[in-house]
């Protein structure tokens, strides 16, 4: 047992039990705060593939900004006064068998596989040269990308603030 | 039995893999399950995120180059403009109908 795979197991039990938590959970609040560890825990996981400029992304987009945005949801949407702050859930049976499949499937599929691998590249800064290719080889979807960013800004915007017609 | 042992000693391409397949199946089964939109956000999210270990995964040992992070980047600004959007969707329709139950809105006026 070395280090990498003591490290990948800590972080892989921290993402499935918090997104098992945020899945199973009866209490919403509860579920949307077990998200902050899912998404540590994956953060983890990048650094462990050597993708810091990922893992600090993750961190400041996922739990900075949609986290909080989805917290938000929850605190604006739930009935405070009459403390009804559980979410119920529907078919749970068909659900879970439906699930269980599609995860037997999957996981078979990844473990029997046998995948082209290449000889592992030496731990590198990343910034830099994602900068470098953002502003190359991917310019169009860069700039497709900061126009979607403002379409949603706008189009939240109006959606959320429209008036109701009496 | 020894192989198994073997296998779990030594993190791979595989293990990422699975990983991730395990994290997209607890989000497929929030979207199932839950009644509640915002839960079924959350399993949304859940699903980007194990299909972002997978682009990693594969950028790190399959490729070698730095394509699948960038398009990892990708996903989770996708994944920040969906959250926004279907938030203020949610809210308009909790202003509307008084729940987010997804199983109760079932009319497209009131």
């Amino acid at each position: 047992m070395d280090l990498f795979s003591i490290i990948f197991y800590v972080f892989a039990a921290i993402t499935l039990g918090a997104g098992g938590i945020v899945v199973f959970s009866r209490n919403i609040v509860h579920s949307a705060f077990a998200l902050l560890f899912a998404f540590f825990g994956v953060a983890g996981i990048y650094v462990l593939l050597l993708a810091d400029f990922l893992a600090v992304t993750q961190l400041m987009i996922y739990v900075g900004g949609i986290l909080v945005l989805l917290i938000f949801g929850v605190m604006l949407t739930q009935r405070q006064i009459n403390v009804d702050i559980k979410a119920g859930t529907v078919q749970v049976i068909p659900s879970l068998i439906i699930v269980a499949a599609l995860a037997g499937t999957l996981v078979g599929m990844f473990w029997m596989t046998t995948w082209k691998t290449t000889n592992l590249q030496p731990a590198d800064p990343t910034a830099a040269k994602i900068g470098e290719q953002l502003l190359t080889n991917y310019l169009l979807p860069f700039e497709v990308a900061s126009v979607v960013l403002l379409v949603a800004l706008i189009g939240a915007a109006m959606i959320a603030r429209r008036e109701k017609r009496a | 039995m020894e192989e198994l042992l073997q296998w779990l000693k030594t993190p791979g391409l595989n293990h990422f893999l699975i990983l991730s397949a395990l994290l997209f199946s607890l989000g497929i089964y929030a979207i199932l399950s839950r009644r509640n939109a915002i839960m079924v956000l959350m399993g949304i999210e859940l699903i980007l995120n194990a299909a972002n270990i997978n682009f990693i995964a594969f950028s790190r040992y399959s490729t070698g180059t730095l394509d699948g992070q960038i398009i990892a980047i990708f996903v989770i600004i996708l994944a920040a403009a969906e959250v926004a959007i279907a938030l203020a969707i949610v809210l308009n329709i909790y202003q509307t109908f008084n729940t987010v139950n997804v199983d109760e809105i079932n009319q497209l006026k009131d």
